[in-house]
């Protein structure tokens, strides 16, 4: 199967020592990214005058702990870009981090509106932004100690949720 | 020297302080609306005409604490926002009451997850329940009238009153819904 996302041509063509891989599954082509290089290349396909992909509309995360089949890295990060001004279609990042390395450059200096959803996928997964301004929690609250949405965290809690003071009428 | 009431003008009515007090109070118990899902949709269909929460004489939603004595928290409520409700719940004078309203305020619903609160009782006293996903705006009526019969039973309280734990037992016939009656134009157009 030849993939003619305009991205991904030239992408090949800048990063071909980097053997990026390319998918496609019912017209949305994704690219598999080295962690290390994100930075770049998403700075080559926001400013490359024909590509020019100025929004940055997702970052989200999957976790694929016991996936049947995947013999790829647990966590799967997932950056969403369209091109809004030069009208390409839409493109898909994914980069793959393991357990040990849980770490991954910040989006913000390039997209700001990047600062939120890592806050998310920092809350829900535990990935640390490298050089996010603002790297808290933003859906759980303060002092709550796990990754909610990790696959081998119980959905019903490990106890926080009981785990709070109870007013009754002789203290209210 | 005892009071002889020999004489008392025909504008003066003689009675008992805590009824009068209680009257008062179940003709007037002003809202504070905790909504928070989508329990709240149908608090607001409660208060508003077709089903006219001001017979009872609850209809003014008080948004400010100070202001309310029955708190309705009407939809699921997260752990996060519990210390808001518990400041809220504080913040209310005395004497109050609490309904909580729907199958999430009441158990936590189907959310049994690690983000919300199974049953604000658990951290809160309450005094009503009112089951239903969400409940009719009859059967929050009912549980503003059993309110209302936990205010003529106490009333002025000498301590603090314990929560009672009461649950509405529905026993309204729904009515139904009105009749749409489209002019001939309308219902050739929809026929089409
Ligand atoms: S009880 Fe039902 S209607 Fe009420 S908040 Fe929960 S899900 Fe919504």
């Amino acid at each position: 199967m030849t993939i003619d996302h305009p991205a991904a041509v030239k992408l090949k063509e800048r990063f071909g020592h980097l053997h990026l891989k390319v998918a496609s599954f019912r017209g949305q082509t994704q690219i598999e990214v080295p962690g290390e290089n994100l930075t770049q290349v998403v700075t080559f396909l926001r400013d490359d005058s024909t590509l020019g992909y100025d929004m940055l509309c997702d970052v989200t995360c999957v976790d694929y702990l016991n996936y049947p089949g995947w013999d790829k890295a647990r966590f799967g990060m997932v950056y969403t870009f369209n091109s809004v001004a030069a009208g390409q279609p839409r493109l898909i990042l994914r980069v793959f981090l393991g357990e040990a390395q849980l770490a991954i450059d910040s989006l913000v200096p390039l997209y700001a509106g990047a600062e939120w959803m890592e806050r998310e996928v920092f809350d829900m997964f535990g990935v640390r932004f490298r050089g996010h301004p603002d790297l808290r929690r933003i859906l759980t609250w303060d002092g709550f100690k796990s990754h909610p949405l990790r696959k081998d965290y119980p959905v019903t809690g490990l106890g926080e949720r009981e785990n709070y003071p109870v007013l009754d009428r002789d203290s209210a | 020297m005892p009071i002889e009431p020999t004489s008392l003008p025909d504008n003066v009515l003689t009675m008992n302080l805590k009824k009068v007090v209680n009257w008062c109070r179940r003709s007037s118990v002003w809202p504070m609306p905790f909504a928070t899902a989508c329990c709240g949709i149908e608090l607001m269909a409660t208060a508003s005409s077709r089903y006219d929460l001001a017979r009872f004489g609850a209809e003014v939603m008080r948004f400010s604490p100070r202001q309310a004595d029955l708190m309705i928290v009407a939809g699921r409520v997260s752990i996060k926002m519990m210390p808001v409700l518990h400041r809220i719940y504080l913040q209310m004078a005395e004497p109050k009451w609490v309904i909580s309203m729907g199958a999430c305020a009441s158990t936590g619903g189907v959310f049994d997850n690690y983000a919300t609160v199974q049953g604000i009782d658990q951290f809160l006293p309450v005094d009503v329940y009112v089951p239903g996903c969400p409940p009719r705006p009859e059967t929050l009526m009912e549980g503003i009238m059993l309110i209302q019969k936990i205010i003529d039973q106490h009333g002025m309280p000498a301590s603090k009153r314990q929560p009672m734990k009461l649950s509405v037992q529905p026993n309204y016939r729904p009515t139904p819904q009105p009749q749409v009656i489209l002019g001939p134009k309308l219902a050739a157009a929809l026929h089409e």
